[in-house]
């Protein structure tokens, strides 16, 4: 066992944890945060990102000793207070979401989007940028309109009636 | 329409705690002093199981029980059942192998659940269950579909030849003369790839027992808990049914693998009992793709008869079906009652003769996957179609107009009686959207690129609104596939729904409250839905077969009405008139001729104060249930139509567009149903190019997970363009028809009929993947050249 | 996984002092091959040493005609940093399309490099571009380093450093990946220094990443994609798995042969 600390959603929290501990399990089973996934077991569902540092990264491929003196968001940090982050909003507003199983790592990687690619992104680059988060329900064409939408609505415009560019034909 | 009445895209109410980390599925729940299960899965499709050692296994730190499928024999805990009885040719009932939770004496398949370890922790479990020695007989597998009949080795012993049941529908007579007296006849050998449904939530389960009352719970990942319930409680024996809760919470997709009652399930919550704790249970995503009922898997031979003009006069199919090494809960009624009724697709066919082979292999056990058997049938249908097209020179859209169904009602040659569709408003309107006039200049644009672009149609039918009681009685079924509903009025207005179906993405909670919303005028925050937890509602059937609204919401019409009525007799009292005059709208009841009204929430609160009510005639309260049961299949239809361009350089197809038109009847909640359809094609579109579950000759599985099982992603395909068209469905309340599997349905074959088209040769095969393509399009520059 | 001892060194000093004491340690860099092996329970080593802490192992720097970048630097660092992207285009853009998004924020160069795993992409590039991996033990070219599947000239105990990277003149990477795990099925990287020209291939080899001579002297004639015209890869020695045969992948090794030359010259 080793002691672990670090700051999850602002918190303090401290553990001592079994060294195989996966942050993903960390977090659903230590913290009971268990807005993370788990979807498949060689790294490509992208149902447990979470931001480690500000950056999206897979939870269930990371240790959570690997975290010492990090900071984690998950799903359940993004929203301020009682009013939701303009994302979530977003996936709600457009339909983003039908089971909801993908939705938290989805969410996660897609504000990650917005931070390194900014708030104007084409269907193109949203759709490559998915590349490692798996949805079933969707078809993805919900989830790509609400990204949109959401990433203009993090520069302070609405998510509403926001329909991605289409991309020229090449 | 009023912003959150029927036809009004609301938001969705469960959305809030989804997009907030605050979902509860199976495996977010843990109880108190919970244990942890481990499966020990066969390493071998097909050997005998001589000795299983646990001594060491059982010592080992952490252990609380192992146990093999003797244990379960001992407590005389049943197989697992195939609840669709099907018959041979000769009427002799099908050969049906015996199905244990944990298996008795040989394993089947790769993942066979040889034994389970449960212990303090997961990993603790894992250890144990290394540690457990097997003495396998290795036996040789039977893999192959279209062989498997033909092999020496047996996996059943009942069930000789391995053959399931040998099956048959229609006029075989007729179907044979009008194929002598046909002109022209197209003929086509298709594959239906074996699929890994894969919802993104795996299965889980946690089975709980309370010594007290000698009760047990079991949480799990379910579409149909009050089935899972019947079924372990009446057939496998774990409990009566008044000591067996099933709860089945947020659910992260099921897409028919979730219907199925699994050795999983069964085994926790008898264990649970075993070893005094709650046993968990999570699947991984290796023992998803290993034991996750598959889906599909047919080798068919069809051909389609036509006159000198390109009228259809008959169709003639032979299928052979994988259903694995074992029977699934519902697996022998899919490539059977909902494949072959759907042959005649949209078009008037007058005479059709389907016979299908059921083969056991030693390969994960098939059931219904998204469409269920009728994806297989639209496949058929939509290839024969647009090949003959192709081989009369004629435009596919002109040919299947020509061959459409125009008069309603109209019987088919293989049971059904479409009831009513304007399959050529669709087709119409689906033309326009893709801009089928501008396709040629398209093309010759593409050409200039070097690349191959191909256009591809699908005129697709389903039969949804599963189903009449009797009708599937009659057809081997057995339960009926009616819903229940109750409507729970509280004091104050508010109202619960309990409902049979079950959601696991579908937004019952939205669709169902605004139902419950438009037709008693209250507001749509006053409307909780609930389900998936049989202590609360008391009996359903569950979510499948696009059932939900046409059912579902029908028997919650239905149990509406019984609450306006009873509210009538109360406002009758209240508003001391006679009850023939009260008028309930618009959330008020109102005496005829009057300005005396009673609002809804106040014809509540009345109903429960009831001190106006006298004497016996009027009982206090307001609360009432239904069950519905349809008189008809409900029969969704539409046409998709994809152009696609080819890399010949590399066989990378591209998705451009993608027209959809579809006939849902009348429509809830219009932005839910195009979410519906657009996950639909995803699964289609995954099906025709990325997705196939491959066996080895040995039967290893060798896509067993998402890095060689190919899944769709959003780089994989394009934006969409829904368009719809209406005919209300005649047989239920709602005109409501059902669109949770059109997709998945009419997309393969329009993918295709694209590539096909754009190839100019028929010789590609589901998944058309790079490679397949690349190597088909060589044969295509070759000729192209030569010309 | 089965269990471990973890221990997080702050250099690589300390990391290499831990690994020659540690009964069966192995390195973990970003753990995005290691873990999930782990986690399938088919790695057990008995001590992680985890490199994340280790400063001395990250950064970019331009070192005269060197590009050198520390073992721990990650994919994402790569594919974003400016020098990489003024001096070779052609690695940033490979960097950047590594495994995804969040795989290239934890992956890193050292990691890829010492797993030598033959649908990756790294070792493309550090062969066509004549790399040098330093460990804290020597230096080693790339074409020395490399040496099988999963296999590297790494002796126990021994950590990558750095990698330098000679700056070519002209540079490009183009990969066909594979549909399921979007790993490489083939991958080519084309350099061009002076008068050489570099073509390395993964994805492809039986033996891992390997070079390509004809191509090499058709472009070193003519620096252009035309050059290719009419060049085939043998299909002998080439790699077959359900996603692709032997000769779907040496087709595609011309195919993405073409595109990499196109890149590098901005056609």
């Amino acid at each position: 066992m080793a002691n672990l600390s670090m700051t999850v959603n602002g918190k303090a929290v401290t553990a001592t944890v079994d060294p195989r501990t996966l942050l993903v399990q960390f977090l659903r089973e230590n913290l009971r945060l268990t807005g993370t996934h788990v979807g498949c077991d060689t790294s490509q569902c992208g149902a447990c990102v979470v931001h480690l540092d500000g950056k999206a990264v897979k939870a269930c491929t990371t240790l959570a000793l690997s975290c010492e003196g990090a900071s984690v968001t998950t799903i359940e940090g993004l929203a301020n207070g009682g009013a939701l982050h303009p994302m979530q909003e977003a996936f709600r507003e457009h339909h983003g979401l039908q089971c909801g199983f993908c939705t938290p790592g989805m969410i996660m990687a897609a504000v990650d989007i917005v931070n390194r690619r900014g708030n104007h992104l084409d269907e193109k680059t949203i759709r490559e940028d998915l590349d490692g988060n798996i949805c079933r329900c969707t078809g993805y064409h919900n989830i790509v309109k609400a990204i949109a939408a959401g990433a203009e609505a993090m520069a302070g415009g609405s998510t509403k009636d926001r329909e991605p560019p289409r991309q020229a034909a090449e | 329409m009023s912003a959150t009445g029927i036809g009004a895209s609301v938001r969705r109410k469960e959305d809030h705690r989804f997009i907030t980390g605050q979902g509860r599925y199976t495996d977010d729940i843990n109880r108190p002093g919970q244990a942890h299960a481990y499966f020990l899965r066969s390493p071998h499709a097909h050997a005998t199981l001589k000795t299983i050692d646990t001594k060491a296994a059982a010592a080992m730190p952490g252990v609380l029980g192992i146990f093999t499928g003797d244990d379960l024999a001992a407590d005389k805990v049943g197989g697992l059942i195939c609840g669709w009885m099907i018959h041979n040719k000769d009427g002799s009932p099908m050969r049906a192998g015996p199905h244990p939770a944990l298996a008795q004496g040989k394993v089947r398949y790769v993942g066979d659940h040889v034994a389970v370890v449960v212990a303090e922790t997961l990993a603790q479990a894992r250890d144990a269950a290394e540690a457990i020695i097997v003495d396998y007989g290795v036996l040789p597998a039977v893999v192959d579909t279209a062989t498997a009949a033909k092999s020496k080795t047996q996996v059943h012993a009942e069930a000789p030849d391995n053959t399931v049941f040998n099956w048959h529908l229609g006029d075989k007579g007729a179907t044979d003369v009008a194929f002598k007296a046909a002109k022209h006849v197209t003929k086509l050998d298709i594959v239906n790839n074996r699929l890994v449904p894969n919802p993104m939530e795996p299965r889980a389960a946690v089975g709980d027992y309370d010594q007290g009352e000698g009760a047990f719970t079991l949480y799990t990942t379910s579409q149909n808990p009050h089935v899972a319930r019947l079924v372990l409680s009446a057939f496998i024996g774990i409990a009566p049914e008044n000591k067996l809760r099933v709860i089945a919470p947020d659910v992260g997709g099921g897409f028919g693998s979730k219907i199925f009652i699994y050795a999983e399930e069964t085994v926790c919550v008898w264990a649970a009992k075993k070893v005094g704790r709650p046993v968990k249970w999570t699947s991984d995503r290796t023992e998803a793709f290993l034991s996750d009922a598959h889906g599909r898997d047919h080798v068919t031979h069809a051909e389609l008869a036509m006159d000198g003009d390109g009228k259809m006069l008959a169709m003639r199919v032979h299928t052979t079906a994988n259903l694995g090494a074992y029977l699934s809960t519902f697996s022998s009624s899919v490539p059977t009652y909902l494949y072959a009724p759907l042959l005649s697709g949209q078009y008037d066919i007058p005479a059709i003769y389907c016979e299908v082979d059921a083969v056991y292999t030693n390969t994960a056990p098939v059931d219904a996957y998204r469409g269920a058997g009728r994806p297989e049938a639209t496949f058929v249908v939509e290839r024969l179609v647009e090949v003959a097209a192709r081989e009369l020179g004629k435009d596919p859209a002109k040919f299947r107009t020509q061959n459409f169904v125009r008069k309603f009602p109209h019987q088919t040659p293989v049971i059904m009686m479409y009831d009513t569709g304007n399959y050529s408003a669709s087709l119409k309107k689906a033309l326009e959207i893709i801009d089928y006039k501008g396709f040629g200049k398209r093309r010759r644009d593409s050409a200039r690129n070097g690349k191959l672009r191909g256009i591809g149609f699908s005129a697709y039918i389903e039969a949804c609104g599963i189903a009449p009681s009797a009708a599937v009685g009659s057809l081997g079924a057995g339960v009926g596939l009616w819903e229940s509903a109750e409507v729970r009025v509280n004091p104050v207005g508010t109202i619960e729904v309990l409902t049979g179906s079950h959601s696991h993405g579908q937004g019952h909670e939205t669709t169902f409250a605004q139902l419950v919303s438009d037709r008693l005028g209250v507001p749509l925050e006053n409307v909780s839905i609930v389900h998936g937890d049989t202590d609360k509602v008391q009996m359903g059937m569950g979510t499948y077969g696009s059932r939900s609204g046409a059912v579902g919401m029908s028997a919650i019409f239905k149990a509406i009405d019984k609450v306006i009525a009873k509210g009538k007799k109360v406002a009758a009292y209240v508003l001391e008139a006679d009850e023939a005059d009260i008028d309930f709208k618009d959330g008020n009841f109102t005496v005829k001729g009057t300005d005396r009204k009673l609002d809804f929430g106040s014809c509540a609160l009345q109903a429960y104060v009831a001190h106006k009510f006298n004497g016996q005639d009027l009982e206090p309260g307001l609360k009432e249930g239904a069950f519905y049961d349809p008189t008809n299949f409900t029969f969704p239809a539409g046409v998709h139509i994809c152009e696609l361009e080819i890399d010949p350089d590399t066989g990378v197809t591209r998705i451009e567009r993608w027209a959809a038109v579809d006939d849902f009847g009348n429509v809830i909640n219009p932005m839910i149903v195009e979410g519906q359809v657009h996950g639909g094609i995803a699964q289609g579109v995954g099906q025709a190019l990325l997705e196939g579950a491959r066996y080895n000759a040995d039967g290893q599985l060798v896509t067993a997970s998402f890095m060689d099982y190919c899944m769709p992603r959003a780089d994989d395909l394009p934006s969409f363009e829904v368009g719809m068209t209406v005919t209300p469905c005649p047989s239920n309340p709602l005109g409501i028809k059902g669109c949770g599997e059109a997709g998945a349905i009419a997309a393969p074959p329009a993918v295709i009929n694209a590539i096909t088209d754009a190839l100019g040769h028929e010789d590609i095969a589901m998944p058309a993947t790079p490679q397949a393509v690349w190597r088909a399009a060589q044969k295509t520059l070759s000729r192209m050249a030569a010309e | 996984m089965y269990a471990f001892n973890y221990h997080r060194p702050a250099t690589a000093r300390q990391a290499a002092s831990l690994l020659a004491k540690k009964e069966d340690a192995k390195l973990l860099a970003g753990g995005h091959t290691l873990l999930p092996t782990m986690k399938q329970r088919l790695a057990s080593p008995g001590a992680l040493v985890d490199l994340s802490s280790c400063a001395d192992l990250k950064g970019i720097a331009r070192k005269g005609r060197n590009l050198v970048i520390g073992a721990m630097t990650t994919h994402a660092e790569v594919a974003s940093s400016p020098e990489v992207q003024q001096a070779i285009p052609a690695l940033a853009y490979l960097a950047s399309h590594i495994g995804d998004p969040h795989v290239r924020h934890r992956g890193t160069i050292g990691g890829s490099v010492a797993n030598n795993d033959p649908a990756a992409d790294y070792p493309a590039a550090l062969l066509a571009l004549g790399a040098t991996v330093v460990t804290n033990k020597r230096k080693l070219p790339a074409d020395e380093f490399f040496s099988g599947l999963y296999e590297t000239a790494l002796d126990e105990g021994e950590i990558i450093i750095k990698v330098s990277f000679p700056v070519a003149s002209k540079a490009g990477y183009a990969k066909f990946r594979n549909p399921a795990s979007r790993y490489a099925l083939v991958g080519v990287f084309v350099a061009k220094r002076g008068s050489e020209v570099a073509v390395a291939i993964i994805g492809a080899g039986e033996g891992g990443v390997f070079r390509w001579p004809e191509a090499e002297a058709a472009l070193k004639a003519r620096f252009a994609v035309k050059s290719l015209d009419g060049l085939k890869h043998t299909a002998k020695g080439i790699n077959g798995d359900i996603h692709a045969d032997a000769e779907y992948r040496a087709h595609l090794i011309g195919v993405m042969a073409k595109q990499a030359v196109a890149q590098a010259t901005g056609k």
